[in-house]
């Protein structure tokens, strides 16, 4: 496993200079509206048909997404009857250990759903993933159409492994107009300072200042993600990334973790947090039924908390923004950058045979992101990481919305690809297991910086 | 993970001779098991043997590192923290369940009016499964959603599974609501299997309830008693399902046992390697104990059934 001796590839930073930047859906996703089962998974084939051969494709469950990708399956499928494409479909977890044990055993799908960054990477290094550098050069029109800050999380070493696809997602600090009227709150914060002192004044009225999805981890890792960004600038998680020696020794980090721990302990998260979880939207549920003010996320959830969250939404009560400076007077980082997911991630199996790896070919250059696919993003409130999409957004709150998540990505400094995606999973996980940790009030900040300078480059 | 055989009833006859004859005959029709374990036991456990001395992240190739895996589970502070979560569920259970399932037993044993259907009222968690189970306690659990605040109880409107003590004793009821019938229905077998006349002559003598049950219903039971604890201890070693669904572990690490602890560094941190050897300590660990309560109970006494 060791990857000291390779050089990281810095997607981050290619991110960093790109002026326009997408996210994407799920961190880690949970978008979807029900929770399965550890190791779930239906399958649900559509007609294979004919000489051509089969390939084969697998995703995740959760809608709007779901739908969609179904629906751009068929729509090929039925334009290729020679040639189709069979889907599977996965719960998000089950989805992550099962392509994990598939690709190890051969069986994997000749397309593979991801998230690109550090998992990306472990398939590369095994071999398992087409390069598709070339097929860019031959159809230099997918690569220009695409948001360029995209590309990074599917870059290894300078080859592009992946298509870019779906949706630009960044996290996003959200509010509820209805809760700050009540509690005779006018304005969102815009320092760390009136962070604190807003949760004081939620708390004493009785309503939680933030809802967080605490057992979920990777919801946690969002708040670190900004915290860090704003308080020392991108270049702190960068070096992580490069596998620098005790990289997580900056002084920024331990200022992240006692933040964070401060707002813990001042209650700051609405009580019983760390057995909320993401996938069961039961964060957002605590959000959009009030009994919480705040909620930073990402911007996935808008189309749930449009269809379940009553007139929050629809009415306009949803407040939205970036999330604010820690100390305006002495953050390192742009107030402008964001955290995310670039996009999702197609790759295609080097073990598919070459009449797949055609199949799923044509299909990214015919019918991934068209303009049909793109409309569904946009009428699902979200945005797909294709330029000039925003002439295709409609007006009144969804199109304010979508707006802003344009804007964001677009005029973001820097758009950092989310921590555990961008790490390899090793690293990620005991990134997410001391950040749960840390939100625990179980180990101090220096434990933690000493637990993660530990693994850093593995 | 670790296939259970029941407990052999140590009789001083066991090797007696004589049968020879007969015994090649058995040893025939014990091949189809035998080979079935060899090829879903034995050989799974070697391959995790093998693997533990080697590097490999679940896609790419398999390189030996020698004790490399070995050495970076040993030192590492969560293992002692899985074992001692472990032995803690193992302890825990062992003690709520044992006492209830016998009382449970001894109760159903009997002969009162609508037994039959409160036999069938406890054993249905039997019929539920693990993921069922926790899906539905977590649910319930909810500290914004959950039954507390739908009922507005206060007491029921704790942080069920956020706070560390609290998600612990959580696990432990859980586990115990859920395998207390199975234990029940062991006790109820066996205690259904005592003599009537052992009774009657107790009574005779003048011995109360609580008299009897202790000095004729324990004894009489004591291989069950083993059976049951074997079944509990060794299980609880491999609790996985449930505590996974219902807190992944955590929070934090409060509730991630070994079984977790070894899927986590696996399936989610890539690291076959040390999560292998963290199986081999599992396997390691269920064998000793087993083999310590098959002790146990070979020398606590010669004969079960006393004046049968």
């Amino acid at each position: 496993m060791d990857p000291k001796t390779t050089s990281r590839r810095s997607f981050l930073s290619l991110a960093l200079g790109a002026p326009v930047a997408g996210a994407a859906l799920a961190a880690c996703g949970g978008s979807g509206p029900s929770q399965t089962g550890a190791g779930g998974g239906s399958a649900s084939g559509s007609a294979g048909g004919g000489g051509g051969g089969q390939a084969t494709y697998w995703f995740l469950t959760g809608q709007p997404q779901q739908a969609i990708r179904e629906d751009t399956v068929k729509r090929f499928n039925a334009a290729n009857p020679s040639g189709t494409i069979a889907f599977t479909e996965f719960q998000n977890d089950a989805y992550k250990t099962k392509i994990k044990t598939a690709l190890g055993a051969g069986q994997g799908p000749t397309i593979i759903w991801g998230w690109g960054g550090g998992g990306l990477r472990e398939y590369v290094k095994a071999n398992q993933v087409e390069d598709l550098t070339s097929w860019f050069a031959q159809n230099p029109q997918q690569k220009d159409r695409r948001f360029p800050a995209a590309f990074g999380a599917a870059t290894v070493d300078g080859k592009i492994y992946a298509l870019p696809a779906e949706t630009v997602t960044p996290i996003v600090f959200y509010y509820n107009k209805k809760v700050f009227d009540k509690v005779g709150v006018s304005e969102p914060p815009k320092s760390w300072a009136d962070i604190m002192t807003l949760v004081d004044k939620f708390n004493s009225a009785n309503v939680a200042p933030f809802s967080l999805g605490g057992q979920s981890r990777w919801t946690n890792m969002m708040w670190l993600e900004f915290i860090l960004d704003r308080i020392g600038g991108p270049q702190v998680f960068q070096n992580v990334f490069e596998a620098k020696q005790d990289a997580w020794s900056d002084p920024a980090v331990e200022q992240t973790l006692t933040k964070v721990q401060d707002l813990v302990k001042a209650n700051g998260f609405v009580k019983g947090f760390s057995s909320i979880t993401a996938d069961s939207n039961a964060d957002q549920a605590v959000f959009y039924t009030g009994r919480a003010a705040m909620m930073v996320h990402g911007a996935w959830t808008y189309g749930n908390m449009k269809t379940a969250g009553g007139d929050l939404v629809t009415g306009g009560h949803l407040g939205y923004m970036n999330f604010p400076p820690v100390d305006p007077s002495t953050d390192k980082g742009d107030p402008s950058d964001t955290v995310g997911n670039p996009g999702q991630y197609y790759s295609i199996s080097s073990k598919a045979t070459d009449a797949q790896k055609q199949i799923a070919q044509k299909f990214f250059g015919t019918t991934v992101l068209d303009d049909t696919e793109n409309k569904k993003w946009v009428a699902s409130g979200s945005v797909p990481l294709v330029k000039g999409v925003d002439s295709q957004f409609p007006t009144g709150v969804d199109g304010d919305f979508l707006k802003f998540i344009y804007d964001t990505s677009a005029n973001a400094k820097g758009f950092a690809q989310s921590w555990d995606q961008a790490l390899s999973p090793t690293q990620a996980e005991t990134l997410l297991d001391n950040i749960a940790k840390l939100f625990q009030l179980s180990v101090t900040p220096q434990q933690w910086i000493d637990n993660m300078n530990k693994v850093i480059g593995q | 993970m670790t296939a259970l055989a029941p407990p052999v009833v140590r009789g001083p006859t066991t090797t007696a001779g004589g049968a020879s004859v007969k015994r090649g005959a058995v040893t025939w029709m014990a091949l189809p098991a035998l080979a079935i374990y060899i090829v879903f036991a034995v050989v799974p456990l070697l391959g995790v043997l093998v693997l533990s001395f080697t590097t490999w992240d679940g896609i790419g190739s398999i390189q030996a590192s020698g004790l490399t895996s070995w050495r970076r589970v040993l030192t590492d502070p969560g293992l002692p923290h899985a074992l001692w979560v472990t032995f803690k569920i193992m302890a825990f259970t062992w003690l709520i369940q044992t006492p209830i399932s016998l009382l449970i037993g001894v109760f159903l044993a009997g002969h009162q009016r609508y037994r039959e259907f409160l036999a069938a009222l406890f054993f249905i968690p039997l019929l539920l499964s693990s993921a069922a189970i926790a899906i539905t306690y977590k649910a319930l659990l909810d500290p914004n959603f959950g039954l507390g605040p739908g009922l507005h109880l206060a007491f029921l409107t704790q942080d069920w599974l956020g706070s560390a003590q609290l998600a612990f004793a959580v696990v432990m009821f859980v586990v115990s609501w859920q395998f207390i019938p199975f234990h029940s229905l062991i006790y109820q077998g066996a205690i259904r299997q005592i003599p009537k006349s052992i009774y009657e002559a107790a009574m005779l003598d003048g011995a109360g309830r609580i008299r009897q049950f202790f000095s004729i219903t324990i004894p009489q039971i004591k291989y069950t008693i083993i059976v049951s604890s074997t079944l509990m201890i060794v299980g609880s070693l491999t609790f996985f399902d449930l505590i996974f669904v219902l807190t992944e572990g955590g929070p934090g690490d409060a509730t991630r046992n070994l079984a977790l602890d070894m899927y986590k560094t696996g399936f989610q941190a890539n690291l076959m390697g040390p999560a292998s050897a963290i199986a081999v300590i599992l396997v390691l660990v269920g064998l000793f104990l087993a083999l310590l309560l098959q002790r146990l109970g070979g020398s606590l006494s010669e004969s079960q059934l006393e004046g049968a």
